[in-house]
């Protein structure tokens, strides 16, 4: 009497691949979202080998394009930096994007109503005003995480719509451009207030370079990274440990959030030279992507943010050359997301099928 | 028991192979039961006992081999299928809702339509009373004990007309005399023709209650023999493979002072609900306190909140002449007080698990260096010594070590905890899931401790290591303590009374 089939596929752990594998199987899954995007493109009725070589000369095909490709760079680099700060805590913050907006808002408030003051002053005062807002932005969910256990994923994301929302408020009241009537916008900053050029780029790539080695060093060989390790791994063995769990909870997302604020400030004051609403652009949910793919680890992000800029720069060629929508990139963007995800699943997962007879051998 | 060997066996495995990753759990095991039969199944942690039943039961599926119910061939892919074939598993774990009654667990689930109330009632009355069991089916299960329980898992299985019944570690959960109470259930089960496996690692329980023995090590079945024509020390022998000592020792130390008093301890579990309500004791210096009771008696109260992990509600704790109550670990560290306390999760409190033993090393001591940078040096040097001193199995120090064997696991634990040279040494149930080596390896360090002077607290779960191992033992029951005994005159039956409610007077005073 046999009461059951064996289910026709089934997952099976695999065991632990030597390192090789693994990147050659992450390459593969690399090499199928090409594909796949590839078919996508064929869809549209275009041929794919062209579109991706117009996307890799697009990024790259002159010095100027090159500096562009940076500038959207920097912003995503940095905040993916921040994220990954919080991630190792396994703390998820998706509020990168409200915090970058609030790090680009201190930092405008600067910009706007202190612009006499001496550059350099100027500069580093806005550079703190996007850490501290941002880490502020950052420490509200944090606090409530440790005091009351509230959910930090809902609690983040929420907030960064009521950040999105104060950039309307100021522009639409106390921060209007007196000389816009009708067209409600913040003014532009002063050239005082505008962050200096080194190599054609806004001085942003510096800052995402100084944190790459900041946020490494820190993670890997401070005490406030072991903490924060020992936190993500387990809040009962910190405790244990006699760690102070909510100070290390709220240091680590004051300082998640500030750089995702320093983000906000470079974005504010070395690429748009005003505060827009599109400041953050959907750079801090991108942000959580490359922190990912990266596996948190901030030279691979220095990898991935790269790749992805040269992706949206790329993109935005296509679409004038070929009247490809630049909504392209995105779909891309989830394709190559897909594919790797699948790619990390089939590292430790296998399918086994259904042998033939019901399961024996 | 009747004559059984010309039947048909009830189940029979042949050859079953499980292989998760790289880890074969079960190789080619073979393993047969007949109805009217008991079979006990032993093994030490990780030789593949659970898994081959969860085979059994539908919870797994093998990867090779054959199954046989009743001489036919048979593919259990659900827990359904195995409901269907007649197999009743019993897990470690119960699956009980806790809100509603007996009554109500034991019928959900079942196909068909529900029958009355009343018809339900006589039914599971009529079951209970033809096995010997103990009921009231209208009972909620929250307001049950832990062997109340079990009876209705068992009860569950029964009602689905389960003639093949598989327990897993049924015993680990109950005193000495609910395990008797169980094992006439259970006797009288043969009696009415079941065929019984029960998985266990208590030998004393293989040579009371089974037919036969199957023996399985590292996954493979190595012998099957018959119950009456063993003895402890070979059925050992075959679990280990290779001879072993059965002897604890327990060394003397020449000047017990007292160190740690504890008085009129009160603690509230997460819940709210009392954890332990007026606990009083002294741990003197070169003593092992043994502490025993049913699992959930206090016990991890009793360790958290001396360790200043949990807050105290009432009482004092008194380390020489300093209270610890409402003390963090932190400042208890800062008061000079060495105390270790190696928990009963060893993963997911006492170390890091997915961190090396280097960076594990650090845990407790990374705040003593100056400046912002973990040094890792130190802690490196240290754990290299740890591995060559206790024979930790590892290929590099820097393997995580939730990748590690639970023994090995221990060793760093432990290790590290004795490297802090501590005064008060807390450890709760330090040999669960370890094999006979790393198990007498661990009674051995905590000996060596003693003597050193260290006043020892040794949370157990088997009563014949605690009655070997410690010099006295608090018995634990409900958050409170039943008594406290000299582990040298106690017996096991003494404890077992204490454990179920006794007090010390009226247990001791049977003498």
């Amino acid at each position: 009497m046999s009461s059951g089939k064996e289910p026709l596929i089934r997952t099976a752990k695999r065991a632990d691949l030597p390192r090789y594998q693994i990147y050659l199987l992450r390459a593969a899954a690399l090499l199928l979202a090409l594909v796949a995007g590839g078919l996508f493109i064929l869809c549209l009725g275009h041929n794919p080998l062209v579109i991706y070589a117009t996307i890799i000369k697009g990024a790259f095909r002159s010095p100027m394009v090159i500096q562009a490709t940076i500038k959207i760079m920097i912003p995503l680099f940095i905040c993916s930096l921040g994220v990954t700060v919080a991630f190792k805590m396994r703390f998820w913050n998706i509020g990168a994007e409200g915090q970058l907006i609030m790090g680009a808002v201190f930092a405008s408030y600067f910009a706007l109503f202190h612009s006499d003051w001496p550059h350099w002053v100027l500069i580093i005062v806005m550079i703190i005003a996007g850490f501290a807002g941002g880490g502020l932005f950052g420490l509200i969910p944090a606090y409530f995480n440790a005091k009351w256990g509230t959910n930090e994923t809902l609690f983040t994301l929420m907030l960064n719509y009521i950040a999105l929302n104060i950039i309307c408020l100021l522009r639409d009241t106390v921060w209007a451009d007196p000389k816009s009537p009708g067209f409600p916008k913040i003014a532009r900053f002063a050239q005082n207030s505008q962050l200096d050029k080194l190599f054609g780029v806004q001085m942003g790539w510096i800052f995402g370079l100084i944190l790459l080695i900041f946020v490494f060093v820190y993670l890997k060989y401070t005490k406030h990274g072991y903490e924060i390790s020992v936190v993500g791994n387990s809040h009962g063995t910190a405790k244990y440990a006699g760690m102070n769990v909510k100070k290390i909870i709220l240091r680590t997302m004051f300082l998640s959030g500030g750089i995702c604020g320093i983000a906000g400030m470079a974005q504010a004051t070395g690429s748009d030279m005003t505060l827009a609403t599109g400041v953050a652009g959907g750079v801090g949910f991108t942000a959580i992507i490359v922190a990912w793919l990266a596996q948190l680890n901030p030279w691979g992000i220095l990898l991935v943010s790269f790749l992805f800029s040269v992706l949206e720069k790329g993109s935005t060629v296509i679409q004038s050359e070929y009247g490809l929508s630049a909504d392209c990139a995105d779909v891309l963007q989830g394709i190559i997301l897909f594919c790797v995800l699948a790619s990390e699943f089939f590292l430790r997962y296998q399918f086994v099928l259904r042998k033939k007879g019901g399961g024996r051998s | 028991m009747s004559d059984t060997n010309t039947e048909r066996p009830a189940i029979a495995c042949k050859g079953i192979t499980k292989v998760f990753g790289t880890v074969v759990a079960n190789d080619s095991v073979d393993l047969q039961v007949k109805y009217g039969e008991i079979l006990a199944l032993l093994g030490e942690n990780g030789s593949g006992k659970t898994t081959l039943m969860n085979m059994l039961s539908g919870i797994y599926h093998p990867d090779g081999g054959q199954i046989l119910i009743d001489g036919k061939e048979v593919v259990i892919s659900s827990p359904i299928d195995a409901d269907a074939l007649g197999i009743g598993m019993i897990h470690q774990h119960f699956k009980l809702v806790e809100v509603q009654s007996a009554m109500e667990n034991i019928v959900l689930g079942t196909k068909g339509k529900l029958p009355k109330t009343k018809q339900l009632r006589r039914d599971i009355l009529a079951i209970s009373e033809k096995f010997g069991l103990e009921i009231n089916p209208d009972q909620k299960i929250y307001e049950m004990s832990v062997s109340e329980k079990q009876t209705v898992e068992i009860l569950k299985v029964l009602y689905r007309g389960a003639r093949i019944l598989i327990l897993d570690e049924p015993t680990a959960v109950l005193t000495p005399q609910e395990t008797q109470k169980l094992f006439a259930i259970l006797r009288k089960m043969r009696e009415e023709g079941a065929a019984v496996i029960i998985i266990t690692h208590k030998l004393n329980e293989v040579m009371e209650i089974s037919d036969r023995v199957t023996i399985l090590r590292k996954g493979k079945s190595i012998d099957t023999v018959i119950t009456k024509e063993t003895s402890p020390q070979k059925l050992t022998e075959l679990m280990v493979g290779h001879e072993v000592t059965l002897e604890i020792r327990r060394p003397e130390y020449e000047d017990p002072s007292d160190l740690l008093h504890v008085f009129h301890l009160k603690v509230d579990k997460p819940d709210g609900s009392a954890g332990l309500k007026d606990v009083n004791f002294v741990l003197k210096r070169g003593e092992i306190l043994g502490v025993a009771g049913v699992a959930g008696s206090g016990q991890k109260e009793l360790c958290e909140s001396i360790a200043g992990l949990i807050p105290v509600k009432e009482g004092a704790i008194l380390y020489e002449k300093k209270d610890l109550k409402g003390k963090t670990p932190n400042e208890i560290i800062n008061m000079g007080i060495h105390m270790s306390f190696v928990p009963e999760d060893r993963l997911g409190m006492g170390l890091v698990a997915s961190m090396g033993m280097v960076d594990n090393m650090l845990l407790k001591s990374y705040k003593n260096t100056k400046g912002p940078f973990v040094r890792r040096k130190p802690a490196r040097k240290m754990a290299k010594e740890l591995v060559k001193k206790l024979d930790i199995k590892t290929p590099s120090v820097d393997m995580p070590v939730r990748m590690m064997s639970g023994g090995n696991v221990q060793k760093v634990l432990l290790g590290r905890e004795i490297e802090s040279r501590p005064n008060v040494l807390i450890t709760a149930y330090p040999v669960r899931g370890l094999d006979i080596n790393s198990s007498y390896t661990i009674y051995d360090l905590l000996n060596q401790q003693k003597q050193k002077g260290v006043a020892v607290m040794f949370i157990g779960e088997d009563l014949d290591v605690l009655l070997a191992l410690s010099d006295r033992i608090m018995v634990l029951c409900h958050g409170e303590v039943t008594g406290i005994v000299d582990a040298k005159q106690a017996t096991k039956e003494q404890i077992g009374l204490m454990m179920a409610g006794a007090g010390e007077r009226e247990v001791m005073g049977h003498e």
